[in-house]
Formats: C-alpha cells, structure tokens, sequence
C-alpha cells in the first residue's frame, strides 16, 4: 500500500485495536449431531386390523442405556396416556430425533382434531408426516418411520417412510437395526415370495402362491418368530417385544420378553 | 510518533511485531464448542424403595489434568429433585442457572415450585436437543433424580444429542461401563423396587464409586452423595472413599493378559 507524507494508512498501521476484524483459518466441526440408538420396529396389516410393533432395547455403541425404550407410539390421543388415539407410529434410528418427530405429529393431530371437530383419517396423516421429514431435508430426522391405521374402508393401512419423508404404503415393513433380517422373512411368509402351488404345472413352471390377508393371530404369532429369530442373530435387539394391535374396537398393547443377552 | 491514540500505551510494532489478532478473531465462523474443556466424569444413580440415590466425585478435569478437586456436581431444583451433571463444567454452571432462574420464577407463583423431576428431566432433554439442532451443544451427560407425577421414584438420564432413556440404575461416561454392571447384578432390573432398600442402594452406589477410581483415570476418592424421598434431599458434598485395598494391582502385570 502507499504512504502518504511518511504516515502509513490505516490499513498497515492498525494493529493496535482490539477491534481489528481478523478471519481466523476455517475449523472443521468434530461435532457429529446424530447417533444410533440401534432396535428394531416392524409392521404388518390384515383384513381388519393393522399391527405396530418393536423391540425396547435403547443401545450406545455396545452398551445398553436401557432394556426399556418403547419405539411405538399412539398418536392423536386424548391425553398423555394416548387413550383414544387411532393412529400409530413407529420409530426407529436416532432416538431424540424419533422422539420430536413423535411429539410433532401428535400435537399436528391433535391440533387437527380441535380445529374440524373430527379425527384425522391415516391417509391425511400419512401425507402430513411426510411432510414434516421433507421440511427437514437438509438437517433430515435420521429415523425410520412406519404409521399404522385403519382406513376409510376398515381395512389396516401401513405406511413406512425414509428420512426425508419418501412413503408408499404397504402391507408389511421391517425396520431399524434387524430390518435386513426381518424383512427377506416377511417377504416368504406374508407375500408369499417364492413359495408355489404343488403340482400346479409342469416342472418348475409352477403358479407363484397368491398372497392374501392373513388372520390376526397368524400375524402376532409371525411378529414375534420375526423378532425372536432377529434377537438370536443382532446385538442392537433384544430385551423385550412392544406389539400394538390396531382393531375397529381401539388398540391393544402386548409385551413379550424376549432375550436379554 | 504516531498520532492515532489506540496506538497509545500499546506495545510498538517496530520493536514486539504486529499484534496477534488471531487469539480475537471477530471474523469468520462463529466458534461453538466442539469438544469440552474441563470436564466432570462419571454420575452414577440407582432406584430404590421410596427414593432415588445419585453419586458423582469432587473432581473437575483439564484433559489428563486433575484441575480443580472440589466441585459439587450434584445440584438440586426445588425441594425434591436431583441432577448429575457430567460433562463440560462450564456448561454444568450455565445449566444451573438456567434452573436456578426457572426455580425462583416458579416460586413467585402461587403455589410455589410444583415442578417435579420429571418435568425438570423433559425440560432439560429439550434444552439439550435444541442446542444440538443449532450445532451449538451443551456438552454434558446429566442423570435426573427425584419423582415422577404420580409420585413413583423417577431416574432418567439425558445427553447432548437429546437423547433420553430411563432405567432403575443408570451411570454416564465411564460409570457405564464399570456401574452399570455392578448395578445390575446387585439389583436384577426385574425385581420389584420394594426389595431393593435404601441402604443397600446407597452402599451399592458408594462401591461403584471405589471401583471407578480404582479404574477411571479422570476420577477422584472425593465425592458427592444426595438421597432423595418424600421427606426432601440429603446431599453430603464432602464425602471420602472408604476401605479402599489396592492390593490386587500388585498382581497386575502390563495390559492383564501378561502374567510374567
């Protein structure tokens, strides 16, 4: 820079203020704003109902925070206890992103119900959660989301979403953790994948088993072989079974122990 | 000479260099904390009939330095509510006077501090998960002690990601790995909490924190005991390890797989 009449400008002198506006060299942020709280959820509908359900084990890394963390949620309730709701969610992934992304839907749903004087129909909700993942795109909820109802017919409606709130519905899903292990299992025993009808044709040009909706107790005892087999083979599940079964007559909840170790 | 007058009094650039400014950056991004300073370590609590037991030692850390040997991390809201704060201490002291500030606002009210534990746990973990949205997180892992609602004995613990879990024994940092088992092989998390009694829990508690500074490097024989029931806290802040033996690390030979 130039010198006017030996006095340096300001540019070059200054160096005596604390003011002096400095860019320090760009620092990487360490901090990493997710974690996996490991477990497993699954979904699967029928004729007239539609079933939730997921392990309650909560997990850091190896270690276990608590055998008791339920992952599916009743949405819309009266009051805190969720009496009254119609709706079900599950969550899977990272635990407090989970639990705002509950507590949001839930406010949503209630708040709907206060302002047209009528419960929300799963189809609405559905494409209301979808919409609160997306407004996250960038900063996603890292959870995996399943919402079970009842639709407009009676029948079980189940919808599984990704993170940033991509959804289909569907008859059957498996999620979180063990989903890999789970899903290959429903695939065979609630589509029917791969499984043919006997003596239907020649050789192996047999006609594929046609899938239909299953009884309710069929379904139960299927979650819980699903969840038992998927204790024996990953370490993030375990400790015990959270089951809520969605009818005309309201929600049921079960739990079954499952394996500890 | 120069006639500037913030250049007064200050040392002259021909003779010490030009000022660091980079120790008062004013540019660039704004900083948040990315890793703690000094930190407390582990906090260890347990259930039991009646109440809740919460433990933590007397030291703050610098890193591998043994800092500052008596600070009270247990810190109590209202009349019947714990919390355990390990972490960052700084942010600790921030946290309490946010409670501390939420207590006397609550108390100007007509029935006076009605929180509980439990509100205080779901106020916190929010706090927690708000700031790590902003990417600014408060870095500490708390235990919350106290009661519920309903009035049942309440232990929760909540970190800097949000994330909340409740169990009848819990520990943050290192008390997880070393507490928690001995936790729960003295109290089966399927036993009702009427077996489990006061003094087992607090004894139970007290061996946890023995068998942490036999182990935890950043630990201390100093400690903090608060027991929480329905007739209000007992916190006694200037606690001492008790019947320490150290003899087994006289058999202890490299990393414990070497016995020569």
């Amino acid at each position: 820079m130039t010198s006017f009449m030996g006095h340096q400008s300001r540019g070059e002198t200054i160096g005596y203020s604390f003011s002096e506006p400095t860019a320090a060299p760009v620092k990487q942020h360490s901090f990493y704003p997710y974690t996996d709280n490991g477990g497993s959820t699954l979904g699967i509908t029928g004729s007239d109902f539609a079933i939730l359900a997921g392990d309650t084990r909560s997990t850091s890394g190896y270690n276990i925070n608590s055998r008791m963390v339920p992952k599916v949620f009743r949405i819309g309730g009266d009051d805190e206890t969720g009496e009254g709701a119609q709706i079900l969610l599950s969550v899977v992934g990272f635990a407090a992103d989970g639990n705002a992304l509950k507590e949001r839907l839930d406010t949503m749903v209630r708040m709907y119900k206060y302002q047209h004087g009528k419960s929300m129909s799963v189809g609405a909700c559905a494409q209301r959660l979808s919409t609160i993942l997306y407004e996250k795109r960038f900063f996603p909820y890292y959870v995996h989301a399943i919402l079970a109802g009842l639709d407009e017919e009676g029948k079980g409606a189940l919808y599984s979403y990704d993170p940033v709130g991509s959804y289909e519905r569907e008859q059957c899903r498996a999620a979180g953790a063990a989903s890999s292990l789970i899903m290959p299992f429903l695939d065979n025993q609630v589509n029917f994948k791969n499984q043919y009808i006997p003596g239907s044709g020649e050789g192996h040009a047999l006609e594929p088993k046609k899938a239909e909706p299953l009884p309710k107790n069929t379904v139960k005892q299927l979650v819980r072989d699903a969840f038992t087999s998927a204790v024996e083979r990953h370490i993030e599940v375990g400790d015990g079974l959270q089951m809520m079964i969605i009818t005309r007559e309201g929600i049921e909840e079960v739990y079954h122990p499952l394996k500890k170790d | 000479m120069n006639h500037f007058p913030e250049a007064w009094g200050r040392p002259r650039n021909d003779v010490y260099g030009a000022y660091d400014h980079s120790y008062l950056q004013t540019l660039g991004p704004k900083a948040h904390t990315s890793s703690p300073a000094v930190t407390g370590t582990s906090v260890v609590g347990v259930k039991f009939n009646g109440g809740v037991a919460l433990a933590t030692d007397n030291l703050a850390s610098y890193g591998s330095l043994a800092r500052f040997s008596d600070v009270k991390r247990l810190r109590s809201f209202g009349d019947k509510a714990m919390v355990g704060f390990g972490g960052d201490v700084s942010d600790m002291q921030y946290l309490d006077r946010l409670l501390e500030s939420m207590d006397i606002k609550e108390n100007y009210s007509t029935h006076g501090n009605m929180l509980n534990a439990k509100n205080l746990h779901t106020y916190l973990a929010k706090v927690f998960y708000k700031r790590r949205s902003e990417f600014n997180p408060l870095w500490n892992h708390v235990l919350v002690a106290g009661f519920d609602g309903e009035g049942e004995p309440f232990l929760s613990s909540a970190d800097l990601l949000g994330t909340t879990f409740s169990a009848p024994h819990l520990a943050t940092g290192f008390g997880a790995h070393l507490a928690v088992p001995i936790l729960r092989r003295k109290f089966p998390e399927d036993t009702p909490l009427e077996e489990v009694s006061q003094e087992d829990a607090v004894a139970a508690l007290k061996e946890c924190l023995k068998v942490l500074f036999y182990r935890d490097a950043r630990s201390l024989d100093k400690y903090s005991i608060a027991v929480i029931t329905k007739d209000g806290i007992d916190l006694k802040e200037d606690e001492q390890i008790q019947g320490q033996s150290w003899a087994f690390a006289e058999r202890i030979k490299g990393y414990g797989a070497q016995t020569v």
